[in-house]
């Protein structure tokens, strides 16, 4: 994982600032922004993928196995779209 | 007794109905790949960057973006980090089009010298609104008019969000910016009308020109494979709803992109080589109000001003309309 930048020597910049390292902005958890957290209620959820589909941040992801939707709170903003555009109410924002 | 078998019956397929949707099912045309990993630093609810998330999901792996400076390069690359697991050129405000162009007229040399396979490889320039509708406007005439295969996307929030809402020439007459305020000098806030970089585009005889909005992401989502199959320019604007500079609720955006369209405010249409066509047609459309209410930008218009943006509203959709109707005859 790259240094933070007050590590980093100048010796061991990239000729012209290129990041070799694809994507490696997810180290930076964006998940302590929130201050309402959404809430999943699985028996409700018709499983219809709209939060997934809707979510800017890429915070939720479907688990087979178990049949549920999961959130990855690291990332998770709360910004509340998920549980807005659900059409089968199954999530609820709440004071995190 | 027959009827209550029936009853029965009816239910059983109901429930197993429901039943039978409740089990996950892989998702059709919507490819699971995230191409701007989480950990951007967009602000809470921002449908800018959902819309790049579905514009590259559409694309795939193979793809090399330039983009101009704006919200979505700021939030997705503070260096020594980087957001995008696609290559991906940061560059000026003014040259999106530019380097784009230079990438395709490059990655085509490396192609006939063999020095790289020769796969199919998309090359996407994309731009804020202020980006591509005023200081990239020239660099985007040059690519569109030389004929560079590139998928041209601007995506659309109607201000220069990123240095602290300042007015473009995207921003719509009415919305109150930093540098449009709604005042005594200018009731209205911003006073001129929305550029029609659309048509500009089209104007430049390219095989592709496109509008789209996140909230329907499969239209999106077609109009950016079909970008990715003609050979030439294609230029895809995209209505991207910014709750910050636009001052709604963080959980609105979606709903706001909805509301655009179905007022006429945003209407969803392409030209195909030279031919105009709508793609969502609704039977009647909603008054503007409907858009403009919960929008803080819009808080300050009366009455009058309002009524002047809907009979402008209803001509040029009416002009579209026609157009697409009269494209549909030929
Ligand atoms: C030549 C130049 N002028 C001004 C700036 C400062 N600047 C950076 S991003 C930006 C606004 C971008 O607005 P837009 O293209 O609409 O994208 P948004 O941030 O709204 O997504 C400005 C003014 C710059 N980087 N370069
Ligand atoms: S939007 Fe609601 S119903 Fe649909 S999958 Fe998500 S939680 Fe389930
Ligand atoms: S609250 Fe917002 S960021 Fe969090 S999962 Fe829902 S849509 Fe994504
Ligand atoms: S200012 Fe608007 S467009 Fe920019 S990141 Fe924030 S919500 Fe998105
Ligand atoms: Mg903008």
């Amino acid at each position: 994982m790259t240094k933070p930048m007050d590590q980093i020597l100048w010796q061991e910049i990239e000729p012209g600032g290129v990041i070799t390292e694809p994507g490696n902005a997810s180290c930076y958890h964006t998940g302590a922004w929130r201050s309402q957290k959404p809430k999943y209620d699985p028996d409700t959820c018709i499983k219809c993928w709209r939060c997934y589909i809707m979510c800017p941040d890429c915070a939720i992801s479907p688990d087979y196995e178990n049949n549920v939707f999961v959130w990855n709170f690291n990332y998770c903003k709360g910004c509340g779209i998920c549980a807005y555009e659900c059409p089968a109410n199954a999530i609820v924002m709440e004071e995190d | 007794m027959a009827s209550a078998v029936s009853d029965v019956s009816i239910t059983e397929t109901k429930m197993a109905e429901t039943e039978k949707k409740k089990v996950i099912k892989p998702l059709k045309n919507f490819p699971m790949e995230e191409y701007i990993n989480s950990g951007h630093r967009a602000c809470q609810g921002c449908a800018e960057v959902l819309a790049v998330r579905h514009v590259l999901k559409a694309i795939g792996p193979d793809v090399v973006m330039a983009m101009a400076t704006g919200c979505m390069e700021i939030i997705s690359s503070p260096y020594p980090y980087t957001s995008w697991t696609v290559p991906w050129i940061h560059i000026a405000f003014e040259n999106a089009a530019a380097v784009a162009s230079g990438i395709e007229a490059g990655l085509k040399a490396l192609k006939r010298k063999k020095r790289i396979p020769d796969k199919e490889i998309t090359i996407l320039a994309m731009g804020g609104d202020g980006g591509t509708t005023d200081i990239g406007f020239q660099a985007l005439s040059g690519m569109m008019e030389r004929g560079h295969k590139i998928i041209y996307v601007c995506v659309d929030n109607e201000a220069y969000m990123n240095t602290g809402i300042q007015r473009s020439s995207s921003t719509p007459f009415g919305a109150t910016t930093t540098t449009s305020p709604a005042g005594r000098v200018a009731p209205a806030g911003q006073m001129t009308w929305k550029k029609d970089m659309v048509a500009i585009a089209a104007a430049h005889g390219i095989p592709y020109t496109a509008t789209a909005c996140p909230t329907f992401y499969n239209d999106l989502q077609k109009k950016i494979l079909k970008a990715k199959e003609v050979d030439g320019p294609s230029y895809i604007h995209i209505l991207s709803v910014c709750p910050t500079g636009w001052r709604v609720p963080l959980h609105k955006a979606i709903e706001y992109g909805q509301l655009a369209v179905d007022t006429g405010v945003f209407p969803l249409y392409e030209v195909e080589n030279g031919v105009w066509k709508l793609n969502r047609k609704p039977k009647e459309l909603k008054p503007v109000v409907e858009y403009f209410k919960g929008q803080g930008r819009y808080r300050h218009l009366d009455d009058t001003l309002t009524a002047e943006i809907q009979d402008k509203i209803t001509a040029r959709w009416n002009r579209l309309v026609k157009m697409c109707e009269a494209d549909k005859e030929d």
